[in-house]
């Protein structure tokens, strides 16, 4: 029993370190850079209103914190006579 | 003007006061003039762990307060004649910890000595924040263990938002010393490896502290590890940390790791 438990045990580490990596994505998320990202977000939107009508729940930004480089990602859902309204 | 190094980690028990006395104690060893700060107010052992215990008399909430000068709370250590203590204090509320009053503690120690060690307390609240305050250096104390590092990682991004450093937008220069460590146990995959814990938290490496009983052996009788035995792996890897501190590049080893034939095959019973 004891020799089975020895050969056929998995190794754990690798999953602390996928569990982690995946946790503190989220977390870098949205703990360090939430008020950065609202910021961002809130004045975004600010500029894209003055020129085609956009709806607020359509706009999504989010930030990703990495060893060298943190990207930013602007998504935004604009209908399709937007233009025509702001005109 | 003297550095101030914070040694925090958010986690509880990971080694911060552990290793608050040792790199103190290092430091002062080498002949640098040193003061370690307990700001674990309530729940200060930082004296206990350096032997001073029964020394107490005035703390750091009574020189904020104004009711002891700095000169009468500071504690010099019996063995070493550069190594001061700044103890905590054991009955008043954390509330009494000012932003100002630390601020004020902390500069005055750093015209008088080369190293300001400030021991944080646990957690992310007021005693973590204040002690991190005006660091020149951070040492994030961490485990090879997921809360420890998820802990760690929090804690550095406090670091670089919440310190007077970040705030005037220069860098806090942050370190990372991985204690407990079990090199048998990370070789068979149960224990996150010294790269993983590098990767997961992308800060350089002070040091490597063996999971050792000369820890607890130097607690139990009131001396930094560094002190109890010179020569005991965990005190080595605080000497190699303190060198690295002091800018030499210095490789950092993994403790334990070269072992001789009969390391070999007894090593892995004590894991």
């Amino acid at each position: 029993m004891n020799l089975r438990r020895l050969f056929f045990r998995t190794q754990s580490a690798p999953a602390a370190r996928e569990r982690l990596q995946v946790l503190l994505a989220h977390e870098r998320l949205s703990s360090e850079g939430s008020d950065l990202v609202t910021k961002l977000r809130d004045e975004i939107l600010q500029v894209i209103a003055r020129h085609v009508q956009v709806d607020s729940d359509k706009v999504n930004v989010r930030m990703e914190r990495g060893a060298q480089v943190s990207t930013l990602a602007v998504d935004i859902e604009i209908p399709f006579d937007a233009g025509k309204k702001a005109a | 003007m003297g550095k101030v190094i914070v040694v925090t980690s958010g986690k509880g028990g990971v080694g911060k006061t552990t290793s608050s006395a040792a790199l103190g104690a290092a430091l002062a060893q080498n002949g640098d003039k040193v003061v370690v700060v307990d700001f674990d107010v309530g729940l200060r052992n930082l004296d206990l762990i350096m032997g001073a215990e029964r020394r107490v008399v005035y703390d750091l909430v009574n020189v904020i307060q104004g009711e002891a000068k700095l000169t009468q709370a500071l504690i010099r250590d019996k063995r070493i004649e550069s190594l001061y203590l700044l103890p905590a204090s054991q009955t008043r509320d954390k509330d009494n910890l000012t932003a100002e009053g630390v601020e004020k503690v902390v500069g005055a120690l750093k015209t008088h000595f080369d190293w300001v060690i400030c021991d944080s307390p646990a957690g992310i609240e007021r005693g973590a924040t204040l002690a991190m305050r005006h660091a020149d250096i951070a040492i994030v104390v961490t485990n090879p263990e997921v809360s420890s590092v998820r802990d760690s990682d929090r804690i550095i991004g406090l670091l670089d938002s919440k310190t007077a450093k970040a705030e005037a937008g220069e860098r806090i220069e942050k370190h990372l010393l991985l204690t407990r460590y079990d090199p048998a146990r990370a070789e068979r995959g149960d224990m996150l490896k010294v790269d993983d814990v590098l990767e997961i938290l992308s800060i350089p490496l002070l040091g490597i502290i063996p999971e050792s009983m000369d820890v607890l052996r130097a607690s139990n009788i009131g001396s930094p590890v560094t002190l109890a035995d010179e020569r005991s792996a965990p005190a080595i890897a605080y000497f190699d940390a303190v060198r690295r501190l002091k800018g030499e590049s210095l490789p950092v080893t993994i403790p334990g790791e070269k072992r001789g034939f009969f390391g070999k095959i007894f090593g892995r019973k004590a894991a």
